[in-house]
């Protein structure tokens, strides 16, 4: 019988639940360590890691050179043989250097080695534009990590996310990817108290709705959120947000349940429209809920182009809240 | 094989440059590295090196003037190459060049920058290039609108409105095959004429099938509209099973009527005195289900089933009674009814029933029984054929017993007569086999006694 304990709720901001949720797994398990760039002396290039290296100590709070491919095969190595390290980088532009690591070798190696190796790993930093970041440092690398069997893709959204899929990743026996958010940092949350651990696959409904879904993760939750409060407001169509939460494994049933009640739907994400995990979810809806649509399914996508610098025109390459107001009204025309 | 050299990016921010002074002359040979030119540009004098080896055939930029960045300023090539082609083809592409330094001589390559493209074999290269390197040529995901971050489907054609043969949804069209309505004849009310649920909703399946438009037809009202109504497990269950019987069960039939005269003497006498309140009062159908069990005793090959592409003799008799219930019928299973008094039987046939209408049966006990009977007497049905209850082999449907004239002893008389039909599956009970059965069942019927013995 489950008891239902009320828990006292506490707020927090994003970087400090990604501590606390570390940290308490490093307590409960001497096997945990971090690694990465400045994560220890400089406290963490985006102070995530603040305070740790005094907290733990240098053999678990580890400074690395500037080598992505180095000490992520490292980090493989040492999950390979027992250990449970939580890698950082800097931000996820930056884990392409490495990508070869997590697809060849993280990835891989439990069944190359026939299950005689598990590679309990993490790989976590930020993802995505963060402001005027540029072509090369604002990617959303999701889309390419999404696409491998054999890791689980993280991409919490909310403050409580953030520290109860952190402490999931850290306890899971395969490779996880907690892909975290420069522009979310600083956002403050509710966190329950407590061991609080979410399951991968299971997706989240943030708004109900009537007249149309929308089917989005990680930050651009916020838009979609702004988009239907303003709606609401206005007495537009009600809509009723899905935040999927896991990329891989993907819950597509809870965007499917919701479209048999709406009818329609749009996709909205960061990355670009060029396939990825928003066409996957796309693929599955029209086949599984073919029925019950009443439109074409829509995405709001960022620009399928580099990321310009300029501060305008960055504005124009990503999603918000009026990208998504444009995209339901033209789903709604149906 | 000659190549265009284009001038390369000297500085960070350059955008074009001025060639101050060529360091090497048409003919010579070049190496990778070797000083070729000095250039002007927006930062400082720059050195433009070879990044490729080859003896220098043309330049296409004189010394003083100003030439774009990526614009062609000399071809590389063989001693001797005939290189008219790919002259020709830079005409096209790149800024006037005089082919020698004299600053005064028009240049032999066509100076208008909107010259038309010459049909060069090499223009294609350049053009590709030009492609390849244009800021929109990234994307290449189509019908991206609204500032390019939403993917629309494709503008459709305006429809002329009030007319049928909109456009309609996956949802619409669902619906529509639910109703019976012919989509194809219904007014869209919809975005350019685009048919809404709304739209099938007002448009009664006659009215769309008889080639009334639905706007003509909603006016006219007041007929209530087809309604789907989702089916219950247990109205799943019997479709599935009793098609599956239907489709893979060879029946026959075979009709007999019994003379009941007897049998419902028998029963009036068993029930005299007995308080309905406290007592049991036997039914016609407890009695048959007794001299079902019996005849089945009486005739054993008739009690099998076919599973499995065997036949399976059953030496248990175990009945299946079908009991009406709310949306369905449920079959509870009498077991080893052979062994079990009338009494018995009919207190335990009312116990299952109770519980069936109740939805309080337990699967096992809907479940083993070898022999089925079906009782629509008491709605005044005279006779009917049932569908076989697999895996068993034989249904025996019972009609009413009815007042019939009868001749006995040469002379009409007042008799009692009750049709029963016997559904067989082939595979296990022959016509003859059946007629068996049915033999030894008018025996016990029409000799009521034997079955309480």
């Amino acid at each position: 019988m489950r008891v239902m304990v009320e828990s006292r709720m506490r707020e927090l901001r994003y970087r400090e639940a990604l501590r606390e949720a570390m940290a308490e797994e490093m307590e409960r398990d001497e096997r945990v360590f971090i690694m990465g760039e400045e994560v220890g002396h400089y406290q963490g290039a985006y102070k995530v890691t603040e305070g740790l290296l005094a907290r733990f100590g240098a053999k678990r709070v580890i400074d690395t050179p500037i080598a992505e491919e180095g000490f992520a095969g490292i980090a493989i190595g040492a999950a390979m043989v027992g250990l449970r390290p939580i890698v950082e980088f800097m931000t996820w532009n930056f884990s392409a250097v490495a990508f070869d690591q997590i697809l060849s070798n993280a990835a891989k190696l439990r069944q190359m080695s026939g299950g005689q190796f598990t590679v309990p790993i993490v790989f976590r930093g930020p993802n995505g534009a963060a402001k005027q970041t540029a072509a090369q440092h604002s990617h959303a690398m999701e889309t390419f990590y999404a696409q491998i069997p054999g890791i689980k893709v993280v991409v919490p959204a909310t403050v409580a996310d953030a520290k109860a899929f952190m402490k999931a990743a850290i306890r899971d026996d395969n490779p996880v990817l907690v892909l975290e958010d420069e522009r979310l940092y600083g956002t403050k949350g509710e966190v329950p108290d407590g061991d609080h651990v979410e399951p991968f696959g299971v997706a989240a409904v943030r708004r109900a709705g009537e007249d149309v879904t929308l089917a989005t993760w990680g930050k651009m939750l916020l838009p979609c959120l702004e988009a239907a409060e303003q709606l609401a407001k206005s007495g537009g169509p009600s809509c009723e947000i899905v935040d999927l939460r896991t990329l891989r494994p993907l819950d597509h049933h809870t965007v499917v349940e919701s479209v048999r009640k709406t009818g329609r739907l749009v996709v909205v994400h960061e990355a670009w429209p060029y396939g990825g995990p928003g066409a996957e979810l796309v693929d599955r809806v029209q086949r599984e809920a073919f029925d019950a649509l009443d439109a074409p399914v829509l995405r709001c996508t960022g620009r399928d182009a580099a990321m310009p610098y300029n501060k305008k025109l960055e504005d124009m390459t990503i999603p918000d809240a009026k990208t998504v107001l444009a995209a339901v009204r033209a789903v709604m025309a149906y | 094989m000659a190549k265009i050299i284009d001038l390369p990016k000297l500085s960070p921010t350059m955008e074009e440059g001025t060639l101050v002074r060529w360091a090497k002359n048409e003919g010579d040979s070049i190496n990778v590295d070797d000083l070729l030119a000095e250039v002007e540009t927006d930062k400082a004098t720059m050195e433009f090196r070879a990044f490729d080896k080859g003896t220098l055939l043309k330049k296409l930029v004189a010394e003083g003037q100003t030439a774009k960045l990526g614009q062609p300023v000399a071809i590389f090539g063989t001693p001797g190459e005939d290189i008219s082609s790919v002259l020709a083809s830079v005409g096209t592409a790149s800024a006037p060049a005089p082919s020698t330094p004299a600053p005064s001589a028009p240049a032999q390559v066509s100076p208008a920058p909107s010259a038309p493209p010459a049909p060069a074999p090499s223009a294609p290269v350049i053009e590709a290039r030009a492609v390849a390197t244009g800021p929109a040529a990234n994307a290449e995901v189509p019908t991206a609108g609204i500032a390019g971050l939403v993917l629309l489907p494709p503008k459709r054609p305006a429809l002329p409105t009030g007319a049928p043969g909109g456009p309609s949804s996956p949802r619409v069209r669902k619906l529509a095959r639910e109703r019976g309505v012919d989509i194809e004849r219904v007014v869209g009310t919809g975005e350019n004429g685009r048919i809404t649920a709304a739209d099938v909703e007002r448009t009664t399946a006659s009215a769309a099938s008889h080639g009334a438009p639905a706007a003509a037809s909603a006016s006219v009202g007041a007929r209530r509209d087809d309604e789907v109504k989702p089916a219950s497990q247990m109205r799943k269950a019997i479709a599935r099973r009793l098609v599956e019987s239907k489709q893979t069960v060879p029946h026959f039939y075979l009709e007999a009527e019994l003379d009941v005269e007897a049998l419902l003497s028998l029963r009036e006498q068993m029930n005299d005195g007995v308080d309905p309140k406290t007592g049991v009062k036997i039914s016609v159908n407890d009695l048959f289900i007794k001299a079902c069990a019996l005849a089945l005793n009486a005739v054993p090959t008739s009690n099998a089933s076919w599973i499995d592409g065997n036949i399976v003799l059953h030496h248990r008799v175990d009945i299946s009674v079908a009991v009406a219930v709310e949306d369905g019928l449920v079959t509870p299973v009498v077991r080893d009814a052979d062994r079990k008094s009338v009494s018995a039987i009919s207190t335990e046939v009312r116990e299952l029933a109770s519980r069936a209408r109740a939805k309080k049966l337990k699967p096992e006990e809907m479940q083993g029984g070898v022999f089925s009977i079906s009782n629509l007497g008491m709605y005044g049905i005279d006779r009917f054929a049932a569908v076989i209850n697999p895996p068993e082999g034989m249904i025996l449907a019972v009609g009413q017993a009815r007042d019939v004239a009868v001749v006995k002893g040469g002379a009409l008389a007042a008799g009692k007569r009750c049709s029963v039909t016997l559904s067989c599956d082939h595979r296990v009970v022959d016509g003859a086999l059946g007629a068996q059965f049915l033999q030894a069942l008018r025996g016990l019927v029409e000799k009521p006694v034997k079955i309480l013995v």
